[in-house]
């Protein structure tokens, strides 16, 4: 970890001031930050508030939305809530999944570019199935048209290099 | 500006009222969570970039200067009516358009917002008939709105619209008409009930941490909605975020707290935005924070964001986050009320109970009980989804039918399929099915019907989903979701998860039905919190009413949902040559013939894998599908 990264995690706890009841909101913003929580930002968080890193650790696995390992510079959700697997949304994270190459418990496709993972509900069930790029929702998803989402993105970074 | 005293608010109060009542035209855009998604922002912009090229005059709050010709945008909270999003309505006439998209602005500027022309194509159609308003429609006509009443047409971030519509008049109330103990007894007569599944009634909560001790004690409002398909307290949070502000305050106006968490889930964060804006206004305008109104009340609201754990929805681990802990539950007694945050005694309800709380102080326990069951008074949110025509939020009167409800206000079921059964409660609750569609929904017939009321979602299935597949489904979640504090539930789910894959894989047999329902009852008496004891509901209702379709799974090992009408390979004599290579291929030497002779498959061997067929140089074998 650089010395600004270092800085930018001193700033947030700080932000919080420096209360461990604020360690989970601490851990969202590192983790805006970073998109992830590094093994460096966790001792450091652990350090400075005075918590056992145990405990750290403890929080920051035991929520879901916790990552300790980066992610793709893309993060694809495919919603498998009730609503949206009722619509048939397997089939579309089934389709994701083969056309990024992924398996086992692999998340992230081999160039870097995109995470997949579910989620369990957006409160956006009335246009399910639905999946998230980046956060933006796109409605009424299909395999067909959810994998040429992707592709565009693709060619699009493509071009770019 | 800041209003110091009750007087104030009131002068205030008729100030924003005349205020609403002088405008004449406003363009009410869906900004809720589902039209969102649909582009609704982008329809917001557009109508105003348009209305800008043209030097017309718009306003985007109520206390912005306007006159008659005056454009006023409002971005409402879900107007409820998801599937047809984007939505937008154009006031005084209420003319609704749906599906509305940027390329539609330039006309409904042109004709419906100047000239209050209709433009037909954008209007509801249902079967021959064309609705100009939104009211006429089936969809809201069953319904009743009371939690959700300001929700879909006030802008949710102007506070002077929430007051114009007596918004923070119950707050008033309570601080200086009324004592604490006459809040409680107040709640306790209106018969409010828990919004968030239990059904616990909240007066009774209260009045238990009234008589606490005195010393520093919580309001927290759970709005961790964490049961899939569910969307009601979301919506509730975007559109209507100073109702639960005020609820929460007389809470603690009625139990001695000064303080207030609201616990958002990760996955909301246009709500956590738009409470934000609320608290911030609210302070602002001094009607949250230190002596409010003058009265020496004094209370201050925390935000929490959850991290995705949906455990957390269940008090004792909502509180543990809070306090920037692992979300576990906890064994109870001590319960919340006597020892909940930080161990101080703690009320703790739900987002839609919170957004109750006003209009009962404010129109009275009786007026309350007017509507809904003698049990269950009031109204209920619903988010109805899944295989159903018109997705979307609805509040209902507590007692009406599912039938009402699926066919009346949903529409029927999607694409002209057969109702199956519709699932209440999320992955706590259970599926019930069309003989128990004249059920009236509240807390307690539910029950008795073995489902849970829930927090309101309702999935509609139709006859196209394997109910077999479904309990898996719920039972993948569960698993997932286990915290893993205690064993039922971090083991048996997951055995129970085990033996619903080989069963939906065609791999399980009727011992496993029996081990399902003897983890079930293990599990529910054993398991540490309700999330782990209602783990297994969903196994066990399936079980109750679809028990021919687990039994097509272990003893047929074929499910006609699942994998389609029954068919077996066969050999077409005609086309076989006797050459052998089917035979040679076949895994399960399911196959025999001599050479040269027309060769044949023993269906009960087979297991239809396809290497015959797929080896047959003469295209001679075909999967042939079976009548009935």
């Amino acid at each position: 970890m650089n010395e600004a990264q270092c800085a930018r995690t001193m700033q947030i706890i700080d932000a919080h001031g420096r209360d461990p009841a604020a360690l989970i909101a601490i851990l969202q913003d590192v983790q805006a930050e970073n998109s992830y929580l590094s093994q460096e930002n966790l001792e450091l968080i652990a350090k400075e508030l005075n918590v056992a890193i145990s405990k750290v650790y403890g929080v920051a696995t035991f929520f879901e939305n916790f990552s300790l390992e980066a992610k793709g510079k893309h993060l694809v959700k495919v919603c498998n809530g009730t609503a949206c697997h009722v619509r048939k949304s397997q089939p579309i994270y089934d389709a994701v999944h083969a056309y990024l190459g992924l398996s086992g418990k692999r998340k992230t496709s081999d160039d870097g570019l995109f995470t997949l993972e579910t989620v369990a509900c957006l409160g956006a069930c009335g246009l399910a199935p639905v999946m998230t790029i980046d956060g933006e929702v796109h409605a009424k998803m299909d395999p067909d048209r959810a994998v040429a989402l992707l592709e565009e993105i693709r060619a699009k970074e493509g071009s770019a290099q | 500006m800041r209003i110091g005293t009750r007087e104030v608010l009131k002068a205030h109060r008729e100030q924003a009222k005349t205020w609403l009542a002088a405008e004449s035209r406003v363009i009410l855009v869906c900004a809720g969570t589902g039209c969102i998604a649909g582009g609704a922002m982008k329809v917001y912009d557009k109508l105003q970039e348009l209305c800008q090229q043209r030097n017309l005059k718009t306003r985007v709050a109520l206390r912005e200067e306007g006159g008659k010709d005056t454009l006023h945008f409002k971005r409402s909270g879900c107007q409820g009516f998801c599937e047809m999003g984007p939505l937008i309505e154009i006031q005084p006439e209420g003319i609704f358009y749906t599906h509305v998209h940027p390329e539609d602005c330039e006309e409904i500027l042109d004709k419906t917002i100047l000239h209050g022309e209709v433009i037909e194509r954008l209007l509801y159609k249902l079967e021959d008939t064309t609705y100009v308003k939104h009211d006429d429609i089936p969809f809201y006509k069953k319904q009743k709105r009371v939690v959700l009443e300001t929700s879909g047409n006030t802008d949710a971030e102007d506070l002077d619209e929430y007051l114009a519509h007596d918004g923070y008049a119950a707050l008033e109330k309570a601080l200086f008409d009324m004592t604490p103990a006459e809040i409680c007894s107040e709640v306790v007569d209106s018969g409010l009930r828990g919004r968030g599944g239990a059904g616990f009634p909240t007066g009774k909560k209260w009045e238990s941490v009234r008589r606490m001790p005195e010393g520093k004690k919580y309001v927290v409002c759970n709005g961790d909605e964490g049961d899939p398909g569910a969307f009601m307290d979301q919506s509730i949070m975007e559109g209507n975020p100073h109702a639960i502000l005020e609820g929460m305050m007389i809470a603690g106006r009625a139990a001695g707290s000064d303080e207030g968490y609201i616990y958002v889930r990760a996955e909301y964060p246009l709500a956590v935005k738009r409470l934000r804006t609320a608290i911030a206004k609210a302070e602002e305008a001094g009607l949250l924070g230190e002596n409010i109104l003058g009265s020496g009340f004094n209370f201050r609201i925390n935000i929490n964001r959850g991290a995705g754990a949906f455990v957390c929805g269940e008090g004792s681990a909502l509180t543990a986050a809070i306090e920037g802990r692992r979300g576990m539950p906890r064994v109870k007694p001590p319960r919340t009320v006597e020892q909940g945050l930080w161990a101080k005694p703690t009320i703790l309800n739900n987002v839609e109970t919170f957004a109750c709380v006003p209009v009962v102080v404010r129109r009275g326990s009786e007026w309350f009980r007017t509507i809904g069951t003698e049990k269950s008074p009031g109204t209920k949110a619903f988010a109805l989804t899944g295989c159903v025509v018109n997705t979307g939020l609805i509040e209902v009167p507590m007692g009406t039918t599912l039938r009402e409800i699926i066919f009346d206000i949903g529409g029927g079921i999607k694409n002209g399929k057969k109702f199956k059964a519709v699932q209440t409660g999320g992955p706590a609750g259970g599926c019930l099915t069309e003989d128990q569609l004249d059920l009236p929904v509240d807390f307690d017939s539910l029950k008795k019907a073995g489902a849970i009321m829930g927090s309101g979602g309702l999935v509609v299935m139709d006859e196209d989903t394997c109910m077999v597949e479904t309990a898996r489904f719920f039972m993948n979640f569960t698993q997932s979701e286990s915290c893993g504090k205690c064993v039922p539930c971090r083991e048996g789910t997951k055995r129970m998860l085990e033996i619903l894959n080989r069963i939906v894989e065609n791999k399980g047999s009727l011992e496993d039905l029996d081990m399902l329902e003897s983890l079930s009852q293990t599990i529910r008496e054993t398991a540490l919190c309700g999330l782990g004891q209602a783990a297994c509901n969903p196994v066990s209702s399936t079980l109750k009413a679809f028990r021919n379709e687990y039994l097509a799974h272990v003893v047929d090992h074929h499910c006609p949902i699942c994998n389609g009408p029954k068919a077996h390979l066969a050999i077409d004599p005609e086309k076989c040559k006797g050459c052998g290579k089917c035979k040679k291929n076949c895994p399960m030497d399911a196959i025999e013939g001599e050479k040269k002779k027309p060769h044949t498959i023993d269906p009960s061997k087979c297991i239809k894998c396809g290497a015959c067929q797929k080896n047959c140089p003469f295209d001679a074998i075909e999967l042939v599908k079976e009548e009935g």
